[in-house]
């Protein structure tokens, strides 16, 4: 507990001349939630995809600065981006399974990640399915198209498939903006749980909802980062004025 | 920028604020009542104290709805649980002022021997009216200064209740213990009134968390913090 998993220095983040990111440093603690808030267009998701270098798919960004991972940076030149992609998994805010079946989703990071033995990938499967709170919903069908499942079975079906291949750091950007209350709580609950063994960054737009399963809120404006604290305290008595009026909808 | 939200708080505010209006005047009709020991003004004042009860139930709904429609933040969550205390801790000032009341009957029934009441219980309650009246002054207006004179002055009325009693005991029931009944209502009604300037002190508390979200219950050195 209580160690740094992902140190952010002076980090900018530029998508061409336009700068996103500005000089954001942020410490992210091991087992804990962090959500990260803040209005449309603040650079919540920009922010979370330089966490595993998600940006790089884009032409014409560049960034200054370093996000240390464990201690090294992963913007360095020579860092093999798919390894550090399977440190920090991501789940994005539709659910996007493949077009295969539950099994073949779940099991698709082992596969291309060479493994090959049927009665591991079994396990492995099971496994991260268990994890995801999923198991029990899909056991007798694991050969169902993972079209057939609901939209909240289908978002956990995609934390499983991020699990399977045992990621260290999960990044989920507004992973419940499409689900209905009752999916969105068993997510939610399924993130709480999943706190206890690896390092959570959530984007939300749902104020509640960061409150309910973060430990730590930060809070983005403008690429810049104006307050980060402990849940409790930024959604009691944030520091600045600009925070509260934002959190309790007044901003604009 | 003005949101719905608004609106449904200056209600709760309104509405708080004839709670205190209320109360105010029950504390000063009780404290006029023992005062004259009179009866009739008494027996008025327990009746106020229905309508105070069923407004203190209407806010209370009030506050639990806000909490349950609008799960409110920051500021507004620290407005609303402070107007949740605050709206309990009125009701609990007119329920002594009822027992004050009671004890103005009870001299009435035991008035074979008078004791009048000492000069002290008038001044005593004269700090449980303005501490009430202080308290609500700052949490209309947000004025931190004003919770901290409030706090400040219940050693003040803690001392006061103290000579009462002691002077009660000492000079007029050790002398004649025919004077014990009366005396007792009277010290009786000190301490009533003394718990009023509690429940004013316990206000102003909350107004201080409201406004600079800093709890100083049961830490009165960080009153003098800066924040």
């Amino acid at each position: 507990m209580d160690q740094i998993k992902v140190q952010v220095k002076d980090f900018n983040f530029f998508y061409g001349q336009a700068q996103c990111l500005k000089n954001i440093s942020l410490d992210i603690m091991t087992h804990e939630v962090t959500s990260i808030i803040g209005p449309s267009g603040c650079g919540k998701s920009t922010f979370l995809r330089c966490l595993n270098r998600m940006n790089d798919l884009i032409i014409s960004t560049r960034t200054e600065g370093t996000i240390l991972i464990d201690g090294t940076n992963i913007y360095e030149k020579d860092l093999d981006v798919v390894k550090l992609r399977k440190k920090v998994g991501m789940v994005f805010q539709k659910p996007n399974p493949f077009p295969k079946s539950i099994f073949e989703n779940a099991a698709y990071g082992l596969k291309i990640n060479g493994l090959k033995d049927k009665n591991l990938l079994a396990e492995k499967v099971e496994q991260s399915l268990k994890n995801a709170a999923l198991w029990g919903e899909v056991k007798d069908r694991l050969n169902d198209n993972a079209f057939k499942l609901s939209g909240g079975q289908q978002q956990r079906l995609c934390v499983a498939r991020a699990l399977a291949i045992e990621p260290e750091v999960i990044l989920m950007d507004e992973p419940a903006s499409a689900l209905d209350p009752i999916a969105t709580a068993k997510l939610e609950e399924l993130i709480v749980h999943l706190k206890e063994r690896y390092t959570i960054v959530i984007v939300t737009h749902n104020m509640q909802q960061a409150a309910r399963i973060s430990d730590v809120t930060v809070f983005l404006m403008q690429g810049e980062l104006v307050e980060h604290g402990k849940t409790s305290e930024i959604f009691t008595r944030p520091m600045k004025k600009v925070t509260e009026e934002y959190i309790t909808g007044r901003f604009g | 920028m003005e949101i719905h939200l608004d609106q449904e708080l200056q209600k709760l505010n309104t509405d708080l604020l004839s709670l205190a209006a209320l109360t105010e005047g029950a504390i000063h009709k009780s404290i006029e009542a023992l005062k004259a020991k009179d009866q009739q003004l008494a027996e008025e004042c327990i009746r106020d104290d229905e309508r105070i009860d069923e407004l203190e139930l209407k806010i209370e709904e009030e506050t639990i709805a806000l909490l349950a429609l609008f799960q409110p933040m920051a500021k507004d969550l620290r407005f609303i649980t402070t107007g949740m205390r605050i709206n309990s801790e009125l009701e609990r000032v007119a329920d002594l002022t009822v027992n004050i009341c009671q004890r103005v009957k009870d001299m009435a029934a035991r008035d074979k021997v008078q004791v009048a009441p000492p000069a002290d219980i008038s001044k005593l309650g004269e700090i449980a009216k303005w501490m009430v009246r202080r308290a609500i002054d700052a949490f209309v207006s947000g004025d931190e200064n004003q919770a901290k004179e409030v706090i400040l002055k219940d050693q003040e009325a803690n001392q006061l209740r103290t000579t009462i009693i002691n002077h009660l005991i000492d000079d007029i029931m050790t002398k004649d213990k025919k004077t014990v009944p009366q005396a007792t209502a009277l010290l009786l009604a000190a301490r009533d009134l003394e718990r009023i300037c509690d429940q004013a002190k316990y206000i102003a508390e909350d107004v201080i968390y409201m406004i600079q979200a800093k709890v100083v219950k049961h830490h009165p050195e960080r009153l003098s913090e800066e924040t």
